[in-house]
């Protein structure tokens, strides 16, 4: 029993962390709303140089073979930076499902060019109607009745629909399913696709994390600084207990996240769980710290050029992502009060259980 | 990270689990909070010490079991699990025991820790004083030194534990002239000494779970001091720091309330009268709560082994457990409906008075420890950094 990350890991996060400072201010992040694509082939190839597309490739397609437990603080990363790209997709669901679809010549094609940047691959699922980067996307994985598909970009039709995080691009997507295109089915492709979703929602839950933590950070900046009858804002009562609330709330957020990395890198029975429960809780810490942190900013947090609602429109649009909160609160009540999936307290045993 | 136990610790949970399987009381025992009941729990603990489970984390030479956190946690676990009695000398040997370690001298450690771990000696905590509460750096009462002696004068208040314990620890203020933080001191006072006067109040549920002290010119030796003199703040710090964080409220105590929720909404909702929709939700979510509770104390546990140290992100705790347990409690209260006013004695009662006792019990959370007003203070200026003034 050992709840906690390694030297190297920290280390990663760290190596990422100051990555992101220097490559992904928020001036980027900005830049990039206005560009067509959204997307920046050579940031990401900058962020494959470092390793992060490639974490969870195999080492036999080139990647670094490293698993969620590594990835989790990376993704927390991610979401300080509000950090735009396919991370989710392309660097967390989709190493896994190719490798496990058992098509060598897919995996071949693919794995090596998410490693090194140079492929993008967008992931569809049936919790949502909506397919996010497809329009960079080389490969798009898409369901289609109990099947998975694997099709590439030419394939497709994908229709643009702006949303509210100018960051996260949606698209309605439409292809002719065929036998060609078809690499799963039946109970195999359901599985896969409930791993594709865990893997999702974790992804989303992590960046929360940092989305959650980076709202907090920029409130207190400006607590700091805003000074009304003639002392600092945050010397006030109602901000600081505000910003307490807000700070407990992702503190405690922050274990289940972690669990749930270890409980998917290690394929445990109670997985999909402890996904959800990680994704509830992330996402509620960093929806509520979107609510203070533009309080605290008052009317200059409600203008378009004040950075803040980077993050706030990143923690909304992270809430509907891979299965919205209600589907996953619904997932932990079914399992935890009617036994639907497998649901372990931890370390305390159940009378019952032994 | 490696969330599986080791053969060892699956081992040591076995051997707790078959101890309390064969040792903890079939019934109840009466309310800590009567003569008759503390006695009762003074006995469980002289039990469980004779067993070599008081003290689980303590050194074997201070009456513990020479185990480190994790089996603590583990014993924890299958403590609430067996629904064994609350732990009567709480203030010793969660509170001043793990203080007494950091701050005292070789001969106090000898003294007191052997029969604090054996309930010989049962603690109540001396923080407040009428005009020091929240604002504890207010504090009146004094200790004049006389020869060998401090004099002590003042009163403490909300002692609890009081009406019935054999000590009381508290800060006194050592130097008359001295302001606030300073000049206070940390001493260890037996509520037999002369001039001691201790009237109980009545809790909430009409029981005296805390009192009044009155200390006129009470001579207690210089020995008692615990750290420096006129370091009395920073010992206490630490105190409070063990009793916001990790020691007092272990999680298993609210893994075990969620799950008996869980079980109370399964009969709620087999039954013919329709339940709250809400409160399915309302009730996962306390269960994904106090599991989250658990995880966070894994990885400060995790932390701590490692050579880290717990600091002030216990507020963090405090606030995060006793705002638990009172959510908790008024689903409980709202999925019992009709019943839920019943004492335990009520004949249609069948159980779920106990739910009423947490409920009254788990409302003093949020304000002993520090009232959490007082944590978010912290955790807004010492973890977040933001402006005292």
């Amino acid at each position: 029993m050992q709840f906690g990350f390694s030297e190297d890991q920290r280390l990663l996060q760290q190596t990422v962390r100051e990555f992101l400072e220097g490559e992904c201010p928020v001036a980027f992040v900005r830049g990039l709303w206005s560009s067509e694509t959204g997307h920046s082939p050579e940031f990401w190839a900058k962020l494959a140089a470092v390793g992060v597309p490639g974490l969870l490739v195999p080492e036999a397609h080139g990647g670094l073979g490293m698993d969620e437990v590594d990835l989790v603080l990376l993704l927390e990363e991610a979401g300080r930076a509000a950090l735009p790209g396919p991370i989710l997709a392309t660097a967390t669901v989709a190493p896994p499902l190719i490798a496990s679809l058992g098509a060598e010549t897919l995996a071949q094609r693919w794995l090596p060019a998410i490693a090194d940047g140079s492929a993008v691959v967008a992931v569809g699922h049936p919790l949502s109607p909506f397919v996010t980067d497809a329009n960079i996307a080389d490969l798009l994985l898409l369901p289609s009745g109990d099947e998975i598909h694997a099709v590439e970009a030419d394939s497709v039709e994908a229709v643009y629909q702006p949303g509210n995080d100018p960051s996260r691009r949606l698209f309605e997507v439409r292809f002719e399913p065929s036998a060609a295109t078809r690499v799963a089915s039946g109970e195999v492709a359901q599985r896969l696709t409930t791993a594709a979703i865990d893997r999702g929602a974790l992804g989303c839950a992590a960046e929360q994390l940092g989305v959650g933590q980076q709202l907090i950070d920029l409130a207190v900046r400006y607590a700091c600084q805003r000074k009304q009858f003639g002392v600092p804002i945050g010397s006030f009562q109602a901000i600081k207990h505000m910003l307490a609330d807000v700070a407990v709330r992702v503190e405690y957020a922050r274990s289940v996240v972690y669990r749930a990395a270890h409980s998917i890198a290690r394929d445990v029975a109670t997985r999909s769980v402890d996904v959800s429960a990680a994704k509830v809780a992330a996402s509620d810490a960093a929806l509520a710290a979107a609510r203070t942190a533009l309080q605290v900013h008052g009317a200059l947090g409600y203008t378009w050029e004040q950075d803040v609602h980077v993050w706030m429109r990143r923690a909304w649009s992270l809430d509907l992502a891979w299965g919205r909160n209600a589907w996953h609160r619904a997932r932990v009540a079914d399992a935890v009060i009617d036994g639907a999936l497998p649901a372990a307290t931890f370390g305390y045993a159940a009378p019952g259980t032994d | 990270m490696e969330l599986r136990y080791t053969p060892e610790q699956e081992a040591f949970r076995k051997e707790a689990r078959a101890w309390l399987a064969a040792n903890v009381p079939s019934t109840p025992l009466p309310s800590l909070d009567t003569a008759e009941g503390f006695e009762a729990h003074r006995q469980w603990e002289k039990k469980l010490h004779a067993g070599g489970w008081a003290m689980v984390p303590w050194p074997v030479e201070y009456g513990g079991r020479g185990a480190d956190l994790l089996e603590w946690l583990i014993f924890e676990e299958e403590y609430y699990r067996a629904g064994a009695p609350g732990r009567v000398n709480q203030n010793g040997i969660f509170l001043l025991g793990p203080t007494i370690m950091e701050f005292g001298t070789a001969e106090q450690r000898a003294r007191y820790l052997p029969k604090m771990a054996s309930s010989e000696e049962v603690w109540a905590q001396g923080w407040s004083e009428p005009n020091a509460g929240s604002d504890m750096a207010a504090i009146q009462a004094t200790a004049r030194i006389d020869g060998d002696a401090f004099v002590i004068n003042g009163q403490k208040t909300w002692a609890s534990r009081g009406a019935y314990a054999d000590w009381l620890f508290g800060m006194f203020r050592t130097d008359p002239d001295s302001e606030r933080h300073r000049g206070l001191t940390f001493i260890l006072v037996p509520l037999d000494a002369a001039g001691v006067t201790v009237r109980p109040i009545e809790q909430l549920d009409g029981e005296a779970g805390f009192a009044e002290v009155f200390l006129d010119d009470v001579r207690v030796p210089l020995e008692n001091q615990l750290g420096e003199r006129g370091q009395g703040w920073q010992v206490a710090m630490a105190t409070a720091g063990f009793e916001r964080g990790l020691m007092l409220r272990s999680p298993a105590r609210f893994q075990n309330t969620a799950r008996k929720l869980v079980e109370l909404y399964r009969e709620t909702a087999a039954a013919a009268e329709p339940v709250d929709p809400g409160l399915r939700d309302a009730v996962a979510r306390c269960w994904m709560d106090a599991e989250a509770y658990a995880l966070n104390t894994y990885q400060t546990v995790s932390r701590l082994l490692s050579g880290g140290k717990i600091g002030a992100e216990a507020s963090l705790n405090k606030i995060f457990w006793s705002e638990l347990d009172v959510r908790m409690h008024e689903i409980a209260l709202q999925l019992l409906g009709d019943r839920a006013e019943l004492l335990p004695e009520a004949p249609s009662a069948r159980g779920v008075g106990t739910w009423l006792d947490g409920f009254l019990f788990s409302l003093s959370g949020p304000i002993y420890a520090g009232t959490n007003e007082v944590q978010r203070n912290i955790i807004a200026e010492r973890i977040l950094g933001l402006p005292r003034k």
